[in-house]
């Protein structure tokens, strides 16, 4: 009792040392279910056609769409425009390296797997706070990635929003609606999460199995561990 | 059908011998404890370690171009691939998270005292071969962190006086830590130092085995033996008795060890960090940088003393310092008595305090230092970790005094449960 005791202490242990990591940012909540396939399927349309036109995701190959309930021939149909391209090749951007570097003075990055070191919050986040700016050179800005080389792609969905100063020294902001977009800001704001749902999905496509496996494991285990118990007992039923 | 086959191995190779000597006639004291199970799971996760690295490298490429990349195919391509690596990346921080449990119980029962002096010494050099295992590794994920921590670690190598700068050249093999460096460390993680490391455990089991091991009470089980036939009176054969207990530590081991594999691999950034899954860029130094957990305690000391003649290398000495000191414990400790059971208050309230010091380096090393704000132009988690880089030292070199002056009580004859 007493070692389960201890072991059940370390794991609370770590997974608070694991809960008290934060950043500075005030992120907002992310709900997305990684089970869902028709929230993953909108977010990886989402992304085929806005998000591959300047970035790459050179560890995800188009035929682990799969994995999120689309047939071979959908994801031939629907998400790849280029004939040359196989449905077993990995997600290449539509712009090339240096074409990239002149429109936004820096490359695009990769996000193959951009989800696991920013987090479904963080991209979330990201993607409903850009803002109106006329002092950077795109004419955007954002909220937690000041003076970000990205401009706003989604503003004909998401409409315009600007920045209300509380204070002189623009210290602090609020973000104001400016003009109306083409979905309502409920609509956008689920179209986003569905993309971040898909993000998350292709940084580790494995994670769904993970679990289902991880499970069978444990209850596996647990059984185990009461077989061994008996056992030990059995044997030490002698040692006084 | 088999004792043919035995006897006939018997007369060429002591296969018998051996299995009477190390199992069924090894005489172990029947008063272990929950302690008692790190060793056996420390010798099972390098079993692991070394397994899930074999897998590990029939598909990774230690090369700068393609290592990062290597670790995403295994992530996506390879069958099973991300179990492999979640095995191996799991398995890294719950070695040492045993080993410092297992470590911590002979400093709970004095297991390096006399005649285990040497055993604590093998220990310990295991102890150093597991860290640099760990620091080579962790460079060939090829991320922002492996780069960078590798980096700064080699660096504290350039602080060395004279030497110092040529001394982390030869170690990078170039003036910056480049493809050079990954190569080198590949070849140190997969062949150099887990071949010491077998080697050394291996002597580490037979000096335990030759003294015999300590216990709770921390007296001899020797002294006490069947007239009749010889054996310890407070001694059970390894062999059922030990194996089948076990056996059962090892499954509820595994049941921790497949949760975080399973359903938290990343452990919140702990185990595998956020940054490392932005491929490592030579150009870009993130705003922080911090060592995998289980260095942090060494690390925050490192921190904790500031510089001197405009020189890092106090600092270095000091973290060394706090590897080597373990070294000696068993010539700074004086008691009488061996167990924290018999030992007195003062040595009791000195351990708590060490822990407490050890822990809250390890916590602060992983934080900027200006977490707790500042007083008067000084981080106060500076300040806090100078003074528990103090105790961690001072638990050390008043253990001779702490041990004399100590009123303990008088051991047992017998082991008690």
């Amino acid at each position: 009792m007493k070692l389960i005791l201890v072991m059940v202490w370390s794991v609370l242990f770590f997974s608070g040392l694991a809960g008290a990591a934060g950043g500075g940012y005030s992120l907002s909540k992310a709900n997305i279910d990684g089970t869902n396939a028709e929230s993953l399927q909108r977010g990886a349309k989402i992304f085929a056609d806005r998000c591959l036109s300047c970035h790459a995701a050179t560890f995800m190959r188009y035929n682990r769409l799969v994995d999120i309930g689309l047939s071979q021939s959908q994801i031939k149909q629907y998400f790849i425009v280029d004939d040359s391209v196989k449905v077993g090749d990995t997600m290449k951007s539509a712009i090339d390296a240096a074409t990239a570097k002149q429109m936004f003075g820096v490359m695009p990055p990769d996000l193959s797997v951009v989800s696991r070191s920013r987090g479904a919050d963080w991209l979330y986040t990201y993607f409903v706070s850009f803002y109106k700016d006329e002092a950077t050179t795109t004419g955007w800005n954002n909220l937690i990635f000041p003076n970000v080389a990205m401009p706003n792609v989604f503003s004909q969905e998401q409409g315009v929003l600007r920045a209300i100063y509380a204070t002189d020294d623009k210290s602090s902001l609020s973000l104001e609606r400016e003009t109306q977009g083409s979905l309502s800001a409920r609509a956008f704001d689920d179209s986003m999460l569905d993309l971040t749902n898909f993000l998350v999905f292709m940084g580790e496509p494995a994670a769904e199995k993970r679990k289902q496996i991880g499970s069978l494991v444990i209850i596996f285990l647990i059984i185990f561990a009461f077989m061994a118990w008996a056992v030990k007992r059995e044997f030490w039923k002698d040692v006084h | 059908m088999l004792r043919p086959v035995m006897t006939w191995i018997d007369e060429r190779f002591p296969m018998s011998k051996m299995v009477r000597e190390h199992l069924t006639e090894y005489y172990a004291p029947k008063n272990f404890n929950f302690w008692y199970f790190f060793g056996g799971l420390a010798i099972v996760v390098l079993a692991i370690q070394i397994l899930s690295g074999i897998f590990l490298t029939m598909h990774y490429k230690p090369d700068a171009e393609k290592a990062f990349a290597s670790v995403e195919y295994i992530m996506r391509d390879v069958p099973l691939g991300w179990l492999i690596r979640y095995v191996h990346s799991t398995g890294a921080s719950l070695f040492f998270v045993v080993i410092y449990l297992h470590m911590f119980r002979a400093l709970l029962y004095g297991s390096y005292r006399k005649p285990r002096e040497l055993l604590w010494i093998f220990g310990m050099v295991i102890y150093l071969c597991l860290m640099a295992e760990a620091f080579f590794g962790y460079l060939l994920p090829w991320g922002q962190m492996s780069y960078w921590g590798a980096q700064v670690i080699v660096n504290l190598f350039g602080a060395v006086p004279l030497i110092g700068p040529d001394l982390a050249v030869w170690i990078r093999g170039d003036y910056v830590v480049s493809d050079a460096t990954l190569n080198r460390f590949f070849a140190l993680h997969v062949i150099a130092v887990p071949i010491a490391l077998l080697g050394l455990v291996v002597a580490h089991i037979i000096s335990l085995h030759e003294v015999g091991s300590n216990n709770p009470d921390g007296i001899d089980i020797k002294k006490n033996k069947d007239p009749a036939t010889g054996k310890p009176l407070d001694g059970i054969p390894f062999h059922p008795y030990y194996t089948v207990k076990d056996i059962f530590g090892l499954v509820i081991f595994l049941i921790i060890f497949a949760s975080i594999v399973f359903f938290a691999p990343e452990m919140g950034g702990y185990f595998l960090e956020h940054n490392n899954f932005i491929p490592a860029d030579p150009l870009k130094t993130p705003a922080h940088i911090a060592p995998v957990w289980y260095f942090t305690p060494f690390y925050s000391i490192l921190r904790a003393v500031p510089p001197m003649f405009g020189s890092q290398f106090p600092g270095v000495l000091a973290m060394g310092g706090a590897v080597v000191i373990l070294f000696l414990l068993p010539w700074l400790d004086r008691s009488p008595v061996r167990s924290i059971r018999y030992k007195g208050p003062l040595f009791k309230v000195s351990l708590t305090v060490f822990v407490i010091s050890f822990l809250l380096l390890g916590y602060l090393g992983l934080k900027p230092t200006n977490i707790w704000g500042q007083v008067g132009g000084t981080d106060v988690a500076t300040v806090v970790a100078q003074l528990c880089t103090a105790l961690y030292f001072l638990f050390f070199l008043s253990l001779p005094i702490v041990s004399k002056l100590d009123r303990t009580k008088a051991e047992p004859d017998r082991v008690t449960s």
